[in-house]
């Protein structure tokens, strides 16, 4: 009995010039309906059929299944200019059909139309990334003007909240910077060893290691590391006070959020990164050394001398000044995508996300042209 | 001649409201009076949190004008605008504490900025205005460690902090139960008669509207601009249009 139910939950008898659908079993939710068009073509084709009337004395259980196929029939009919009896159907479910078809269709609202046509969506795109640009300048123009407050002393700096950043970005920073900078500095003495020994040319090693470091990777890995912990933090706890309204609170104080939120971490990256590029070199530059001398057989006193041959202190003066620079460009990135950010969680993510990319994209960026002007002057 | 002493302390003129090219509101005209408290009122969606932000600087009217004492907001330079936005306070929605902060950070920020008080005085000040909301004690604890209705409440403590002449607030009621959003009024009543603030209310809740309400703008999401202005009970007893009626009897149909 159970399985038939199951089969026959719709079945079309002519009654005379109208057609009764015999609705039985269990219409709920969890159960898989027939199919609406294999109903209809079980339907008399007969033009002498004037309306579609409904018995629900065999219906056990129903659920949104059984009013989604009731909407169904009703388009049905409204097509062929049938009469559709709900008031067959028991009261509650005319009441939820009524309430569904209260309020029509908004039509206007625009949300589906237009979207994936190329030109608007051409046009779309260069508007975004002009507001972008323009957002992007304005950002800078404030964090400048902020500065010239700061140096004029129109600006008391909130030196408790400036320290605990400090010690956030610089301080907390320093086990990942240790374990990046010893595995780079084993990595580029490895990669030196193994292929200067070709041309028998490992006393170069502590040249490549020491060059190698303190002028590029100590302050890139610095960087890197720095825009991927604070630069995201940064965007990340400026979204989330966009997205509070802890922003809109400041403002309509009349504080500056660039003075306020900005400006402290910009400075605090500025002091840390040079003092962060320094130590990356240092344990670099001790990875190199463990691989040389435990691998290569050279004394420590071979690898200073070599190091002291090769490098000079404008070698390392340059990696301290990308540093700075590197650590300008993740607070720049970390807290214009902060500010940038819309209102939602959603929005959080996305801004630290690209916090993270616009940093890391700008520092290679950056370097590349550094390395490019200190050739030029012969650095 | 009555207009030149008793100058309006808010008044709006031919406002136009945009989301970018989206106009949300057209022409708006009001005044508000000294000592008044004025309520923005209108459905979901139709513009009234997007007014407060037009009022409170946030965004800059596409047309029109905002006057505070008679003189041109929007005109304003910066420093101009900055001092004005001193004499305000603002309610945020969800109170918008600075979640770095302490409740006592968080009132004495505006304190320290703006004053020349000794730590201790701002101290004392500071834990004044946390009694006048009811959560003296409160001072070291975190806005994430409190509730949401006192977190709002320590937001009207740092809104209150350097006695401003005009109180926002933005929907003071939404997500606090009848009793607490019931305290709200009564302290929104009390601080407007012994302070003598001027207030902008935005809500659509109706029992504060009658409570509180000196005066109220109805804003029409359909026609897109006020269509009523007045005392909120006489609104309601004589409603101007189908849409304020229906709005103020709670969608009652009409007899």
């Amino acid at each position: 009995m159970d399985s038939q139910e199951k089969i026959k939950m719709i079945e079309s008898v002519r009654e005379g010039n109208t057609l009764t659908l015999r609705l039985s079993g269990d219409w709920s939710l969890k159960e898989s309906k027939p199919e609406f068009n294999t109903i209809v073509d079980t339907f008399p084709q007969d033009k002498a059929i004037t309306g579609i009337k409904f018995d629900v004395a065999q219906l056990v259980t129903w659920e949104s299944g059984l009013m989604t196929f009731l909407l169904k029939v009703i388009d049905y009919g409204k097509e062929r200019g049938l009469e559709i009896y709900v008031d067959s159907l028991p009261d509650n479910i005319q009441r939820l059909l009524r309430l569904s078809q209260e309020v029509p269709e908004k039509e206007d609202v625009g949300k589906r139309s237009a979207e994936h046509a190329l030109l608007p969506r051409i046009g779309k795109w260069g508007i975004s990334n002009y507001d972008g640009f323009v957002d992007f300048t304005r950002f800078i123009g404030e964090v400048f003007l902020s500065i010239l407050k700061l140096l004029s002393g129109r600006y008391h700096m909130r030196w408790g909240d400036f320290f605990v950043i400090v010690q956030e970005t610089g301080a907390k920073a320093l086990p990942i910077v240790s374990l990046i900078a010893l595995l780079i500095g084993l990595i580029v003495a490895f990669l030196g060893s193994v292929t200067l020994a070709r041309f028998g040319a490992e006393i170069y090693v502590s040249y490549l290691v020491a060059y190698g470091i303190l002028r590029e990777m100590g302050a890139i890995m610095t960087g890197v590391i720095v825009a991927g912990r604070t630069g995201a933090a940064f965007a990340a706890q400026i979204g989330t006070m966009k997205v509070t309204e802890e922003i809109d609170a400041l403002k309509t104080m009349g504080i500056s959020p660039v003075d306020f939120i900005v400006l402290p971490r910009m400075l605090a990256l500025i002091i840390m990164m040079p003092l962060l590029v320094l130590y990356a070199d240092l344990i670099g530059i001790i990875g190199g050394l463990l691989v040389t001398t435990l691998l290569l057989d050279f004394s420590v006193h071979q690898f200073l001398e070599g190091m002291n041959e090769a490098v000079a202190l404008p070698d390392f003066y340059i990696g301290l000044v990308k540093g700075t620079i590197f650590g300008i460009l993740v607070a720049i990135s970390g807290c214009l995508r902060g500010m940038q950010c819309g209102n939602s969680a959603d929005a959080v993510g996305l801004a630290a996300t690209s916090a993270v990319v616009t940093g890391i994209t700008l520092i290679i960026f950056a370097n590349a042209v550094i390395d490019w002007i200190a050739a030029i002057h012969g650095f | 001649m009555m207009n030149t002493i008793s100058q309006p302390k808010i008044e709006v003129r031919g406002m136009d409201l945009a989301y970018g090219s989206f106009v949300v509101m057209r022409d708006l005209k009001f005044t508000v009076k000294q000592s008044e408290i004025m309520i923005i009122m209108g459905g979901s969606g139709c513009g009234k949190s997007t007014l407060l932000k037009h009022l409170i600087g946030l965004i800059d009217p596409v047309r029109g004008d905002i006057l505070y004492d008679g003189v041109s907001f929007v005109k304003a330079d910066l420093d101009k605008k900055q001092d004005t936005l001193r004499t305000f306070g603002v309610l945020y929605q969800a109170g918008a504490l600075w979640s770095s902060m302490t409740l006592e950070e968080n009132v004495a920020l505006p304190l320290e900025e703006y004053t020349k008080l000794s730590p201790g005085e701002i101290r004392e000040i500071v834990s004044f205005k946390l009694s006048l909301v009811g959560l003296k004690g409160f001072e070291a604890f975190y806005p994430s460690e409190i509730s949401g209705g006192m977190r709002k409440r320590a937001g009207l403590a740092r809104a209150m902090a350097l006695d401003p002449e005009i109180l926002f607030f933005d929907e003071p009621s939404a997500g606090l139960d009848p009793i607490s959003s019931r305290r709200l009024d009564d302290l929104i009543l009390q601080l407007r008669d012994s302070l003598g603030s001027t207030v902008v209310v935005v809500t659509h809740e109706l029992a504060s509207i009658f409570a509180i309400g000196d005066n109220s703008i109805f804003l029409d999401a359909e026609s897109r601009t006020m269509t009523a202005m007045g005392n909120p009970n006489e609104l309601f007893k004589d409603p101007p249009n189908e849409n304020v009626r229906y709005f103020l009897s709670r969608g009652e149909k009409a007899n």
